[in-house]
């Protein structure tokens, strides 16, 4: 049934569908704008959660695949299609995204501009992981950048930065790097062009090529560049925490959320897939840059007072994981990376609503100005404490299972770097339990007695969000097999010797 | 008998003149005048080379026509111009008009 | 071999704690009497099929082991499976567990009758239950770490579970993170575990293991594993967390740090006895480590008032003593000493619990006095875990301590023996000095103490009477029945003989003798004492200072690092970045005053670059 329909263009393109119908509304009509926002979203996360279900693993590879001809010139094609790589993420996307949508139900100034700028967001985000088409993933990519930077300047906040400087600088970042990506992308068209003489941007069809190793290591830097800077890989991070801290809530979730992992995302299905060779000779350098990641920006969480600067440079720590786990290049460590992404990207989506939504009341983020909220508001100190316990990678919640699998990845290639990486661990409990206990625990504060608990559609986040952190983690069996269906493929495919060795050795039970 | 050469030698000394005049000339109507000298150097290169060069379709002569027409056009609408700048500044001297800067 | 279908069934001794949790947490917590029935309702089921599978696995003489998992985390390289793994090791532990569990939960009710968070501590205590049950069940190291945080977190829910009092919060956090340095390590165990095996199974690792040559590895790989282990067991240098750990309630105190999660570090030995023993260097550095936490903790009990402190204290000597075992190769002493310990430090903490219940929350000893006639039940309790600790004959503590004390001679550390000795002696001093000063001293304490109400005692009242028949399945009496079961063929059984017995009996009744004269009879002022070694008292009394190095070392170095981290990155990494964008404004700056708004001048330039194009045209394409 599913496969007679275009599924996946209908998943990506209802938030689109539901800006536009937010368009022809009057700017007055509040309650139609939100319930707009909030079930073209739904919608799109009902489809993803489908299409999840529906997946053939069995078979795996790319699956509701659609192909439109669109500028034969160059080869480029509206062409979508997921495999267990990029399931997760788009299933990511739409609970960020639907969370998002509630995230800001409190928005109070040009509240039908704000839902349409977020749902194009929305859909900019998902379109990179859905489309199989290099040139309609820079495409999708390009259009994420325009609606956050109107979205930070014009809804954001300024503290330590003002907002005009964090929306800038987060712009100026993403088109830095998405220049680097352009020119890596130009140039495995022109070099597949004249290998093969048919103009292609099918992914697949360059990943079928074999592209000289001098070129490939060529290649492989620009996009390391472009997609390191855009997962905030050291020392390309400075975006990232006074980005968030002047964003928005919804902008920092989906931000830190969603729109990094493009990053991690392209590593690996343009990077790795496409360039295997170029991949292998970078790799040791983004483990190194990833050490810098996880520790350097948790030693500098340790040191901070705003909660949105812990959380912007704790996901910058996490990221850290990610990239030693891509570097790792090996199927357990990637299969890592992946999980790691979707986990990391719903913790750090809770994290950002709960600060958001304690921001809105209080109208502070200092940690020094709180203590004791508990004692006022248990349900957002239970969802604090559940963002923070996954960051700190607690077992039972999703988080531990991508650290863990990276570790186990990680340490078959890079035995010293990954002992310096499980470091992180100690240093993030660290931060989080004095960010939590300072903020949570004490003595009751009476300043803050009027602060409204969690109510009706604040709600929705911490329920959606933390419901997925437990299932993940309790059950992880089930999301694991998904995305081991998709990274084996690429593994496989692109024959890295030291992966073939780990299939072949371990899992002796 | 003059070749192609010296046409052209004459349109380049006649544009050259033309563009002289457009860049140095403070006074609007000179540079309208000027743009009108640029022109005309182009319409004597397009019919010398057809002169030149052998075809039974006269598209040069042709094309010097149509510039003649719109640069007909083009000096009415110059001098409507001109009309409404002398209006707002009581002047047709360029250096009054700098508004096209940062 | 009627009995063995229990076994299959036994995955639900860890379960049902949990889905007394998901219950709670759910839709419970708003009745926190029905909570409370709730948990004890599950926990009480659990300890039922515990004592059923313990029977199905002794009912043979060699005990039966029974192994069944299913898969967690599956990928080509790595399976974790959530498993479980009956054997007599795994019995006794999920016998002493639930039991424990379900007496202190009991035990809560009254302790904790006025409490608005009652729902949650419930909660916790079902979520505790679950995991530590889950941690004993484990088939392998990825479920055992899995388990192993989470009794964590627990841990730092209950110890911070009266949040609003600073001291909780901290106390909490210490614990917390005290455990991750330790963590780390055994973490990093693990992954060498699964690099250089490529499984995390118990078995399968036993395995693999007999033809592994390479001590240096093995080395490494079981010190990394002990680190959990120092961690969780609060040895030095990480015990720091376990004293301030009391700041939870007292029922937490008794079942989390005393009688079980403290434990799971022996447990961790006992399980991976065959890494450990496969490495004589690191068999001998955790019996040293062992051996002087016990001594240094006992040391520091001495000179405390605070009466949960002075257990604190004795549990990590304890437990260094069970460690020490461990690193003598006498694994089933130590176990059987968790075991005996684990009850005998349970009632201890409950009756100390019902003495701070009567007293308003009082915890300094030198505040209390002449308790054994208002509270004959709460103090009888107290005397014969106090007795127990200190090894008397014939009650468990003096089986289980001088197995271990028969251990360490027999495997030929003399030197520990000593020191065993002399912490034996210590022991009996500060515990009867807590007797005598608490339930005899002459001191009034404030307002009216009366006894407990029966929901309290009478969960006092069964520990009693376990914590004297408990060691008789290590005794002759019952030939050495424990010893037999809980056994690995690398780990040393040696039977005490009657003169190591009369010794360490001799030295207990040394040291309960010196409190008597010292805090009784007042024979000796243990003021004079303090005036003679003043500078010893100062460093006892302080704790040898370690937790202000700590303090030091946290605010010192890692915060003023963090610190100057953070101003690197504003002002190096940021700057660089901020520079480029200056660099790129200020050259737009001076450009534009090349566009005066002449459009003669604009044209100039048009034309100029026309010129330049045709230039570089021209010329390329005679070079091309």
């Amino acid at each position: 049934m599913l496969s007679n329909l275009p599924v996946l263009s209908l998943t990506l393109f209802m938030p689109i569908i539901g800006a536009l119908i937010i368009i022809f509304l009057p700017k007055e009509e509040i309650r139609p704008i939100k319930y707009i926002a909030a079930t073209s979203t739904f919608i799109s996360l009902a489809l993803s959660i489908l299409i999840y279900i529906a997946y053939d693993r069995s078979l795996g590879g790319m699956q509701f695949i659609e192909h439109i001809p669109w500028i034969a010139d160059l080869g480029v094609s509206y062409a979508l299609g997921v495999d267990g790589i990029s399931i997760p993420l788009m299933l990511l996307t739409n609970l960020i995204g639907f969370s998002a949508v509630y995230a800001s139900w409190k928005v109070a100034e040009r509240i039908k501009e704000f839902f349409i700028l977020l749902l194009i967001l929305i859909s900019g985000v998902m379109g990179t992981f859905l489309t199989t088409d290099l040139f309609i993933f820079f495409l999708f990519y390009e259009v994420v950048v325009i609606p956050i930077y109107l979205l930070v300047i014009m809804w954001g906040s300024s503290k330590r930065v003002s907002k005009e400087y964090a929306g800038m600088k987060l712009t100026i970042y993403l088109l830095i790097g998405s220049a680097f990506l352009l020119t890596g992308i130009i140039a495995l068209f022109i070099k597949a062009y004249s290998i093969s003489g048919v103009p292609s941007m099918d992914i697949a069809a360059l990943a079928g090529l074999e592209f000289p190793v001098g070129f490939q290591i060529f290649t492989f830097a620009f996009m390391a560049l472009g997609f390191g800077t855009l997962l905030s890989m050291f020392p390309f991070h400075a975006w990232s925490p006074d980005g968030y801290a002047g964003a928005p809530t919804a902008v920092s979730m989906i931000h830190a959320g969603v729109l990094k992992k493009i990053g991690g995302y392209g590593l690996i299905r343009i990077g790795i897939y496409i360039l295997p060779l170029g991949a292998q000779y970078i790799a040791p350098l983004i483990a190194v840059l990833a050490i810098g990641n996880i520790v350097y920006a948790a030693m500098i969480c340790l040191s901070q007072k705003d909660l949105k600067y812990i959380v912007g440079y704790s996901s910058v720590s996490h990221m850290g994981y990610v990239l030693i786990g891509i570097a790792a290049l090996n199927l357990v460590s990637l299969n890592g990376a992946v999980i790691m992404m979707f986990a990391h990207g719903v913790m750090a989506a809770l994290f950002f609503a709960m600060i958001g939504n304690l921001y809105e009341k209080s109208h502070t983020r200092n940690v020094d100005d709180f203590g004791g909220l508990a004692h006022q508001m248990p349900r957002l100190a239970s969802g604090f404490m559940l963002a923070g316990l996954a960051s700190l990678g607690l077992p039972g919640l999703v988080n531990f299972i991508g650290e863990f699998t990276i570790f186990i990845g990680a340490f078959k290639e890079y035995r010293i770097l990954t002992i310096i990486a499980v470091l992180g661990i100690v240093l993030t409990a660290v931060y989080i339990l004095r960010t939590l206990g300072d903020v949570l625990f004490g003595p009751r504060r009476e300043e803050w007695d009027e602060l409204q608990d969690l109510q009706g559609p604040e709600l929705v986040p911490l329920i959606v969000l933390g419901s997925v952190i437990i299932l993940g983690g309790v059950y992880p069996l089930d999301i694991m097999s998904l995305i081991n269906s998709g990274v084996e493929q690429i593994v496989m495919q692109v024959g890295l010797t030291n992966i073939q060795a780990t299939i072949l050795t371990g899992g002796s039970f | 008998m003059p070749s192609l050469s010296h046409y052209l030698l004459l349109a380049a000394v006649l544009f050259g003149i033309g563009v002289y005049g457009v860049l140095s000339r403070r006074n609007v109507i000179a540079v309208l005048m000027s743009v009108e000298l640029m022109l005309n150097a182009v319409n004597i290169n397009f019919i010398a080379v057809m002169k030149f060069v052998p075809s039974d379709r006269h598209v040069g002569q042709v094309f010097a026509l149509f510039v003649i027409v719109v640069a007909a056009a083009e000096v009415a609408v110059g001098l409507a111009l001109i009309i409404a700048m002398y209006r707002h500044k009581k002047s047709v001297n360029l250096n009054d008009f700098n508004l096209l800067k940062w | 071999m009627g009995s063995k279908w229990i076994l299959e069934y036994a995955w639900l001794i860890a379960f049902l704690p949990f889905l007394a949790f998901a219950i709670i947490g759910l839709y419970l917590h708003r009745w926190p009497k029905i909570s409370a029935y709730l948990s004890i309702a599950s926990i009480g089921i659990s300890s039922l099929l515990a004592l059923g599978t313990a029977f199905a696995v002794f009912s043979t003489k060699e005990g039966v082991v029974y192994e069944a998992a299913m898969r967690w985390l599956d990928m080509p390289g790595l399976r974790v499976d959530m498993g479980m793994l009956l054997d007599p090791l795994a019995a006794v532990m999920l016998m002493v567990v639930t039991v424990v569990a379900l007496l202190v939960q009991i035990y809560s009710l009254g302790y904790m009758h006025d409490e608005p968070g009652l729902a949650s501590y419930y909660a916790y205590q079902s979520l505790f239950a679950g995991s530590m049950l889950g941690l004993v069940l484990a088939n392998n190291f990825g479920q055992l770490y899995v388990f192993w945080e989470l009794v964590g977190v627990c841990s730092y829910f209950l110890i911070g579970f009266w949040f609003g009092r600073n001291s909780a919060k901290e106390a909490a956090k210490k614990a917390f993170i005290t455990n991750r340095v330790g963590d780390f390590a055994f973490l990093l165990g693990i992954l060498f575990l699964q690099l250089l095996f490529g499984s995390l199974n118990y078995g399968s690792l036993a395995t693999a293991l007999e033809g592994y040559n390479h001590p240096a590895t093995l080395l490494i790989v079981a010190l990394l594993l002990f680190g959990g282990s120092i961690g969780k067991s609060a040895q030095f240098p990480l015990h720091v967390w376990l004293p301030d750990a009391m700041e939870g309630p007292t029922p937490v105190s008794a079942l989390i740090h005393a009688a079980t999660m403290v434990a799971a570090g022996v447990y961790l030995i006992a399980r991976a006895f065959f890494i450990f023993s496969s490495s004589s260097e690191a068999m001998l550095i955790i019996a040293v480590v062992g051996g002087f936490t016990a001594l240094f903790a006992a040391s520091i009990a001495l000179v405390l008032n605070d009466i949960k402190r002075i257990l604190a204290y004795s549990t990590l000597s304890q437990l260094g003593y069970m460690i020490m075992a461990m690193g003598t190769g006498a694994m089933s002493a130590s176990m059987f000493h968790l075991m005996t310990h684990a009850f005998f430090k349970s009632l201890l903490f409950l009756a100390a619990g019902s003495v701070i219940h009567a007293l308003a929350n009082e915890q300094d000893i030198f505040k209390m006095g002449n308790l054994y006639h208002k509270m004959p039940v709460t103090a009888g309790a107290f005397i014969v875990g106090a007795l127990s600790l200190s090894g008397i004959p014939p009650l468990s503590g003096f089986w289980s301590k001088d197995e271990i004390l028969a251990g360490a001679l027999g495997s030929g550390h003399i030197i520990l023996y000593l020191l065993g000795l002399m912490v034996a002696l210590m022991t009996a001093f500060y515990m009867f000095r807590l007797v005598f000063v608490v339930f005899f001293g002459s001191n009034q304490a404030e307002g009216n103490p009366h006894e407990s109400p029966w929901i309290m005692t009478a969960p006092l009242a069964i520990l009693a009477g376990v914590s004297v028949v408990a060691g008789l399945p290590g005794s002759p009496l019952m030939k050495y029945a424990f010893g037999h079961y809980i056994n690995t063929p690398a780990a040393l059984h040696v039977q005490p003989g009657l003169l190591t017995m009369i010794l360490s009996t001799l030295f207990a009744l040394a040291g309960i003798g010196l409190a008597w004269a010292m805090y009784q009879q007042k024979l000796l002022e243990p003021r004079l004492l303090v005036g003679k070694v003043p500078k010893l008292y100062k460093l006892l009394i302080n704790r040898y200072y370690i937790d202000e190095f700590y303090a030091w070392l946290v605010a010192r170095v890692v915060d003023k690092s963090a610190a100057w981290l953070f101003w690197a990155d504003i002002n190096i990494v940021n700057r660089l970045v901020n520079n480029i964008a200056f660099f790129t404004g200020r050259s737009g700056e001076t450009l534009r005053y090349t566009e005066d708004g002449q459009v003669q001048s604009y044209a100039l330039y048009m034309l100029g670059g026309i010129v330049v194009i045709l230039a570089a045209a021209l010329y390329l394409s005679d070079v091309i």
